[in-house]
């Protein structure tokens, strides 16, 4: 099945109106995990409706498996899709639900492919539950498995961490892990990048509709790490520890503002550990400690200019 | 070309809930009016008159419309169809399977109580049971494919339904005769009058005529339900 399972983007757009949501993307992805991060509203909801066929490009050719995915359900036989929304049968148990799009698939045995499916999820134990009364984390799962249900070799996932618990972020990606290391392309998307830093593979970058940066996890990882980062420091004698930062290595920069200290520093976890020492040291009492360039857009806008 | 499990959930998706219950409110007040006429009304005419009436221009069209514009447009309002759309069914079994769901429904919510209530005014082997049940069928089918199609079609599939109910079939029916061939209400009436032959029904197109067009309206709408749905696209977020 090798080079069958491609999902592939020759310079594809797509806006709505004179909004432009996806903005010429080239990109190839083939077996195993890859992350499309990006900030909210940047295009990867899009990106995912154009694979899976729910979207059509304005512009460029898209296939999944050498076959334009748009006007084609076919393609839903090598494609599996965890949407993002939450809405699903409500109604129906988890079993049935799983069990239904198994025959929707026309699987020569449902039941049983919605029973495995349901145990790569670990849903075995509340699948006789209706939907309905499930919590987010447990609806994510079942949806999974129903995604799952016809063992697709590429499995696009819409947010899929969005409202699990660190416990259950963690088996998901185990999960993912799993079904890439076995030749599948599995494509998530993500707002929240320390959600996937455990993860190996590829990320892909999506910032306002373009694909602003690729690469490696690890080298992204670094990257975030060795970023410089702005912290707030209010302090007993913000003076006195200004001039003790100062003289750090950790330390590239030290602001005295009517709010508190503003430090910058280029190695966030020298100056953590060397913070706590220096007040003591010098008898300072410690008020606050705040990171003031934490959001989504600064990190994002960081990996886009290196 | 129907698929078994969207019929399943479809059925299940209306009648498991307790707005079910609503559906039969409807009914239940043709038949408790119908009992009470039958015990006090003078005039001979009554059945036809109150059915037909009644029957055709409120309990059918409106069971039809609640029906119609949700069996397909609730999946697609609250985003469900998804799921139903990421598997390779066709959209064609798709709409067909919807329609099927909202025909059966409307048969047993609209259709068989105007059937029972001609049988209790009028005995249930009569001419106006038989004929007011074949235009209730012919209203069943054809109302519901209209209704699908327009909940494909727009998220206000509701208010453009009574629209048409309203001022299409209800004022410019009576006022301008051509809009008789283009009202589904004319069909079904006119296929019940040819076995009925009541003139309280206010039948004005031949049997032909009503066969014809109700069919030609039941494929060509269910045809761009079907065409509409394979171009289905979510809504992005740059909306």
């Amino acid at each position: 099945m090798s080079g069958g399972c491609l999902i592939e983007l020759r310079r594809v757009s797509r806006w709505y109106g004179n909004v432009v949501a996806v903005n010429d993307i080239t990109m190839t992805i083939g077996p195993g995990i890859t992350g499309l991060l990006g900030p909210n509203g940047a295009g990867k909801t899009t990106l995912l409706n154009l694979m899976a066929g729910f979207l059509e490009p304005s512009r460029g050719e898209l296939t999944v498996a050498g076959a334009p995915s748009w006007r084609n359900p076919r393609s839903f036989e090598v494609l599996g899709l965890v949407p993002e929304r939450d809405s699903v049968y409500a109604f129906l148990t988890g079993a049935d639900f799983v069990a239904s799009t198994a025959r929707l698939h026309r699987l020569p045995d449902p039941g049983a492919a919605a029973q495995r499916a349901i145990e790569i999820v670990d849903m075995a134990a509340t699948q006789d539950r209706r939907i309905a009364t499930y919590s987010k984390g447990m609806r994510q799962r079942i949806k999974v498995a129903a995604a799952l249900v016809h063992d697709p070799q590429v499995l696009l996932l819409d947010e899929p961490f969005n409202g699990m618990d660190p416990r259950q972020r963690l088996e998901m990606m185990d999960l993912l892990e799993r079904m890439a290391g076995q030749g599948r392309t599995i494509l998530f998307s993500s707002h929240i990048l320390e959600e996937v830093e455990r993860m190996s593979g590829t990320i892909q970058v999506i910032v306002g509709g373009r694909l602003a940066a690729s690469g490696d996890f690890r080298a992204i990882r670094r990257l975030m790490t060795s970023r410089p980062h702005v912290f707030l420091v209010r302090t007993s004698a913000d003076r006195a520890l200004g001039a003790a930062l100062i003289g750090r290595p950790a330390v590239t920069g030290v602001e005295l503002t009517q709010r508190g200290l503003s430090v910058r520093t280029s190695d966030f976890g020298a100056f953590s550990r060397e913070l706590a020492g220096l007040c003591r040291d010098g008898g300072i009492r410690l008020h606050e400690l705040l990171p003031s360039d934490e959001s989504l857009e600064s990190v994002f806008s960081y990996l886009v200019t290196t | 070309m129907l698929n078994p499990v969207v019929l399943r959930i479809t059925l299940r998706a209306t009648l498991g809930r307790k707005r079910a219950l609503v559906f039969l409110l409807v009914p239940l007040v043709l038949l408790l009016i119908t009992v009470t006429l039958k015990l006090v009304a003078a005039s001979p005419v009554w059945p036809a008159e109150f059915l037909g009436v009644f029957g055709f221009s409120v309990v059918l069209p409106l069971t039809a419309l609640i029906i119609g514009t949700s069996v397909l447009g609730a999946e697609i309002d609250d985003g469900s169809i998804v799921h139903l759309l990421a598997t390779p069914v066709s959209r064609t079994a798709v709409v067909l399977s919807k329609f099927a769901a909202a025909v059966a429904l409307t048969i047993m919510f609209g259709a068989l109580p105007e059937f029972v209530a001609a049988g209790i005014a009028r005995g249930f082997g009569g001419k106006l049971a038989l004929g007011l049940l074949a235009g209730a069928l012919v209203a069943s089918v054809a109302y519901n494919a209209l209704f699908v199609m327009l909940s494909v079609l727009t998220t206000r599939a509701i208010a453009v339904g009574l629209l048409y109910l309203l001022v299409w079939e209800g004022l410019l029916g009576n006022l301008v005769g051509g809009v008789r061939v283009l009202s589904i209400g004319q069909y079904s009436v006119s296929v019940a009058n040819s076995i009925a032959k009541a003139s309280a029904l206010n039948a004005h197109l031949t049997l032909t005529t009503a066969i014809v067009m109700g069919l030609a309206v039941t494929v060509a709408t269910l045809a761009v339900a079907a065409r509409r749905l394979s171009a289905f696209s979510v809504k992005g977020e740059a909306v």
